[in-house]
């Protein structure tokens, strides 16, 4: 009941927006080319399903096996950044400088580095999610209550058990803030490292159809892309209930 | 209940190298604002509580008292003097001789009240399954049985403070360094808390420096009553409590004898008249 009247502003807001698209796709003045109508996406979808789903599945290991990569290596630099402070202090700067680093123009580098195949699309992807996967992390290691650390001191505790018992688990909703915003962000990474270069995937059946001017087709797969990313949040979000269970949060209502 | 004699063990104070009780001489404690001035949160003070003695401090709010029981407790060093819990003077022999209750109860809300209190013996190394059944006897013992599986969010600010206190227990330290255990509740659950807490010192006697800034509760759980100026905290006073308990609380407060040890330090703790 509760679940149907949150999910009901965000279902109106969707019906509006692609009624919207519809009605504007159907003006004269609209080249089929450049807009594809929702009714020409659809049918693109039931089309092209099995070859939209051959490319998605591809896609969709790259991205799994990018944010996992991402969670593995941002969890290490996260508590070693922790738990060291010179290296935090040091790699921090370096670690927001290298969000500045456009991953579009990095994206060929990478191809170039690791040839056609997985390699460079969980390199990009990975790269993408590490930064909010690593800062979240870090932050909620750093946001545990200075006289709840004095207590586990007092308590006798050692650095490593503060950490086990006290500062990871506290930390955890942070983290899972930041996995919902990679997890979101990971497929653009697996997109921008398609479009580098690749020979199968969503992302590659994109371009290619953008192409071959099949716009229908370029919409579907766009479909595909955005359910992807949002199935990917809504995990995280269920991930995050399952771990975090003692807090109910509010913000995994999407 | 237990009601074995609370002050049993309070004994006349025997200031000796193998005293477990506390000792401070001359303790001076600073610190620097953020706006860069300097605080002086404790002026050589001198405070001592023998083995198994309760020494209550009192004082308004500021004068340093949870800085003295942090210092004691091994977690900081004083600019100047010396002090002294269970036998050692050493920062880390005080923070293996104390065990320190928060000002706030400080409960993990992921872990159930029993697994609180249990953390004590965990991060000493004892397997989490055996700290917890090691725990849930003082959960009997002191009517908490059926609260051992609830979370922290799940009790009211009574119970967490208790379950904080049984942690406190747990730690197994010969001292107890308790800051305003019950200084979040209303007097109805104070005044509930602090009979409470009167049987589980009875029941596990132990030194306990127990800061506080409402009167009445340091008389009546104190055999030794402290009055602090405000800061930087010094001693203005020190009131022995006639150790005729354990004593219901109402029939306490309401005697003769209390209420003049009360005039007492009320007039101690009042600013000096320009
Ligand atoms: N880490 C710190 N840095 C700077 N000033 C501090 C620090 N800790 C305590 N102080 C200052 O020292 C003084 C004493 O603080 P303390 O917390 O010991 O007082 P208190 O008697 O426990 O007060 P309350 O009854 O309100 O708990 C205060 O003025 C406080 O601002
Ligand atoms: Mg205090």
């Amino acid at each position: 009941m509760t679940a149907a009247r949150r999910l009901l502003p965000p279902a109106l807001l969707l019906a509006t927006g692609v009624a919207a698209w519809q009605a504007v796709a159907s003006l004269a003045a609209v080249d089929d080319l450049t807009l594809a109508s929702p009714t020409e996406t659809v049918a693109a979808l039931a089309d092209d399903l099995p070859l939209l789903l051959d490319g998605a599945l591809v896609t969709l290991l790259e991205v799994v096996l990018g944010l996992a990569l991402a969670v593995v290596f941002g969890a290490i630099a996260a508590v070693g950044m922790h738990l060291v402070r010179p290296l935090r202090r040091a790699a921090y700067p370096v670690l927001v400088a290298s969000q500045a680093i456009p991953v579009v123009v990095l994206a060929p580098l990478f191809v170039l580095a690791f040839d056609y195949g997985l390699a460079p699309k969980l390199a990009i992807v990975a790269l993408i999610c590490f930064f909010p996967v690593t800062v979240n992390l870090l932050d909620g290691l750093r946001s545990v209550e200075p006289d709840l650390l004095k207590l586990m001191r007092s308590l006798g505790a050692s650095r490593l058990a503060t950490l086990r018992r006290v500062e990871l688990p506290a930390a955890l909703p942070s983290f899972f803030s930041g996995l919902r915003v990679a997890a979101t962000v990971s497929v653009i990474g697996a997109v921008f490292g398609e479009w580098a270069g690749a020979d199968e995937g969503l992302g590659r059946l994109v371009l290619l159809a953008n192409n071959q001017l099949q716009t229908p087709r370029v919409y579907a797969g766009i479909v595909l892309l955005t359910l992807m990313a949002v199935g990917l949040f809504l995990l995280a979000g269920l991930a995050e209930r399952l771990a975090v269970p003692w807090r109910r949060t509010e913000d995994a209502e999407a | 209940m237990a009601t074995t004699q609370l002050r049993a063990a309070a004994t006349e104070p025997q200031p000796t190298e193998e005293s477990v009780g506390v000792e401070l001489r001359g303790v001076t404690r600073r610190f620097r604002s953020s706006r860069g001035d300097e605080v002086v949160a404790l002026r050589g003070l001198d405070l001592s509580a023998a083995d198994g003695e309760v020494l209550a401090v009192v004082g308004p709010s500021g004068c340093g008292k949870s800085t003295l029981l942090e210092l004691l407790a091994g977690l900081g060093d004083p600019d100047e003097g010396s002090l002294a819990a269970g036998g050692t003077s050493s920062r880390e022999g005080r923070l293996a001789a104390c065990a320190y209750m928060p000002q706030r109860d400080l409960l993990l809300p992921w872990r159930s009240a029993l697994a609180n209190a249990a953390l004590a013996l965990e991060v000493q190394g004892v397997p989490a399954a055996a700290a917890r059944r090691r725990a849930l006897p003082l959960f009997e013992r002191f009517g908490l049985a059926e609260f051992a599986g609830a979370l922290p969010a799940e009790l009211s600010g009574g119970m967490r403070q208790r379950i904080a206190f049984l942690r406190t227990l747990l730690a197994g330290r010969p001292v107890l360094l308790l800051d305003e255990p019950f200084g979040a509740l209303d007097s109805i659950t104070r005044a509930a808390m602090q009979e409470w807490l009167a049987e589980a010192l009875a029941a596990e006697p132990r030194t306990v420096v127990l800061v506080t800034h409402d009167v009445r509760e340091a008389l009546y759980l104190g055999t030794r009553v402290a009055v602090l100026s405000p800061r930087p905290g010094r001693l203005v006073a020190e009131l022995a409590v006639p150790s005729e308990s354990p004593r219901p609380r109402r029939e306490t407060v309401t005697d003769p004898a209390f209420t003049a040890l009360e005039e007492q330090a009320l007039a101690a703790l009042e600013p000096p008249r320009p």
